[in-house]
């Protein structure tokens, strides 16, 4: 993947506060590449670390990154074909059972991934998932509730990058693991909403194992020059494809060995 | 319809799938054929089959999961009857010669210790009863030309059952959580899909359970010794000479399964 970048400091800043308001005051935006056809990867990548960089400075702290797209049927459902890494701050963690507002939220989704806590630093390129798993403190299920800030759920990579993977919010759960005492490539998860079951499926649909998932992460953090910190928390991208939620909703995720994360949302 | 009618669609079923060959939608020939009918048809094939040497061995359990009942537009399972004849053991090569038009689909299989007799059976029965449980794949075939099936046709043509391979890997589901263990599909070394035991009627303990009370009604129990397919966990995969599959079951383990030869159509 090219991490060109062939925006000017003033693009990336204009797009950057375009991505920036959509976030914060909940409203859906144009695809970036409407207006910027020749936008890059690299370019997105450009706009999120500017959009990182202003939440850090007022004092957001960042707890760790998600992987996405990472899913035949993720990406299927959003029509692109690499995946992409985005970055999580404290101000998107909620707690388990937590009532979750969707007010300022666009048109959020849900999906059921396999968490990662990291005890050590790793660095790419050339990161691999025997790596990864050595460098695992150990592994929770989680739910990411994602909302793009496109018209209709409707982008392309340099955009969806560039909109920080289309992170909103994540609950983390259900039971901690030691990757070691599991398989971590047949766990079965189950999404229901409202008591129904909604979407299924098994952790080796992303990218056939989560911690492949993780490795493809540290080595485009690599590219952005950047390591995984030890201590981060890395959610390795939807096994199930997203589900939409609104007011009202009772969410559960259950995961075989890994317990459940349950929320609901609210106005 | 009358015993005439039954004993001739039971026959042409039964022909069709011993020449290898396809025959119209029943319900193209026969609008008005009830499900209790198609039953009928389905018994009619099957003592033909058990006429001319092989045993009944088991029960299969088909249209379990949501998106197959919608497609069919009904509202509960179907069952078929396994036979003799059907059976391979995993690492035996499935000569596709002998099939139709096949498709493979992964499922978790329960062999029984104890006779379950519905109705009353609830899906705690169902473990206490069972022996244990493996992984395999059933290779459904349909005697319907194209596919082209609606719930009677899949029903009298035996659910649409070809041949199926049960792993070796057996597993206590007092030891397993058949509900949420994982089913991984890999088509030539390849992930091909994924799913999990819920897709199976909430737990594939609630459609063997569902299959007890349905076969209660009619005065049939399961009997200790047989194997019972749940259903299926995973898509619809076409299978083609040099074919090999692997199915995973979380916690569990593997049934493999290669394919060789050309199938009727």
């Amino acid at each position: 993947m090219s991490m060109e970048i062939t925006l000017s400091r003033e693009d990336i800043v204009r797009l950057c506060e375009r991505v920036e308001g959509a976030q914060t005051r909940a409203y859906a935006i144009p695809k970036l590449t409407d207006e910027y056809p020749g936008m890059t990867i690299g370019d997105g990548y450009a706009v999120q670390l500017e959009l990182r960089r202003r939440f850090l400075a007022r004092g957001h702290k960042q707890v760790g990154w998600k992987a996405g797209l990472t899913s035949k049927a993720k990406m299927k459902q959003m029509g692109v074909d690499v995946p992409s890494i985005g970055f999580l701050t404290d101000r998107m963690a909620r707690p388990e059972n937590a009532a979750i507002s969707t007010s300022d939220l666009v048109h959020p989704r849900v999906e059921c991934e396999v968490a990662f806590v990291m005890k050590d630093e790793l660095t790419g390129p050339g990161c691999t998932a025997a790596a990864v798993l050595a460098a695992t403190d150990y592994v929770l299920p989680a739910v990411e509730i994602i909302d793009s800030r496109f018209s209709g759920f409707k982008f392309d990579l340099p955009s969806v990058v560039a909109d920080n993977g289309s992170s909103a919010r994540f609950v983390g759960g259900g039971r901690a693991r030691y990757a070691k005492d599991l398989d971590l490539r047949t766990l079965g998860v189950v999404l229901e909403k409202n008591g129904e079951i909604v979407a299924m499926g098994a952790s080796a649909a992303v990218l056939g194992h989560p911690a492949e998932a993780i490795a493809m992460l540290v080595n485009i953090l690599a590219e952005l020059g950047e390591s995984l910190p030890a201590g981060s928390f890395v959610m390795s991208g939807g096994i199930t494809e997203a589900i939409a939620v609104k007011p009202g909703d009772s969410v559960i995720a259950r995961f075989q060995e890994l317990g459940s994360v349950s929320m609901r949302f609210v106005e | 319809m009358n015993e005439e009618q039954i004993q001739h669609y039971g026959d042409a079923l039964y022909d069709a799938w011993r020449e290898r060959r396809t025959i119209a939608p029943l319900l193209e020939q026969e609008p008005d054929i009830t499900l209790a009918d198609a039953y009928r048809i389905q018994l009619r094939y099957i003592e033909r089959r058990v006429a001319a040497g092989e045993t009944i061995v088991g029960k299969k359990i088909g249209v379990t999961s949501k998106p197959v009942q919608d497609f069919l537009g009904v509202f509960q399972p179907d069952f078929g009857q396994l036979t003799s004849g059907m059976v391979y053991q995993e690492g035996d090569v499935i000569d596709l010669g002998t099939l139709i038009q096949p498709k493979a689909e992964a499922e978790l299989a329960f062999v029984l210790k104890e006779d379950l007799q519905g109705p009353g059976v609830t899906a705690m029965d169902v473990i206490r009863a069972t022996d244990y449980v493996v992984p395999c794949f059933e290779i459904v075939d349909s005697r319907i030309t194209d596919w082209k099936i609606r719930i009677q046709d899949t029903v009298a043509d035996n659910a649409s059952c070809g041949v199926y391979v049960l792993g070796k890997t057996k597993g206590d589901p007092r030891k397993l959580d058949i509900t949420l263990a994982g089913m991984v599909l890999e088509k030539n070394g390849e992930l091909h899909s994924t799913g999990v035991g819920a897709a199976v009627q909430g737990s594939p303990a609630n459609a063997v359970a569902w299959l007890a009370n349905t076969l209660g009604e009619l005065g049939i129990p399961f009997k200790a010794g047989e194997v019972i397919l749940s259903g299926s966990q995973s898509a619809l995969v076409p299978v083609a000479d040099g074919d090999e599959l692997v199915c995973t079951v979380g916690g569990l383990g593997s049934c493999r399964v290669k394919f060789s030869g050309r199938s009727a159509v």
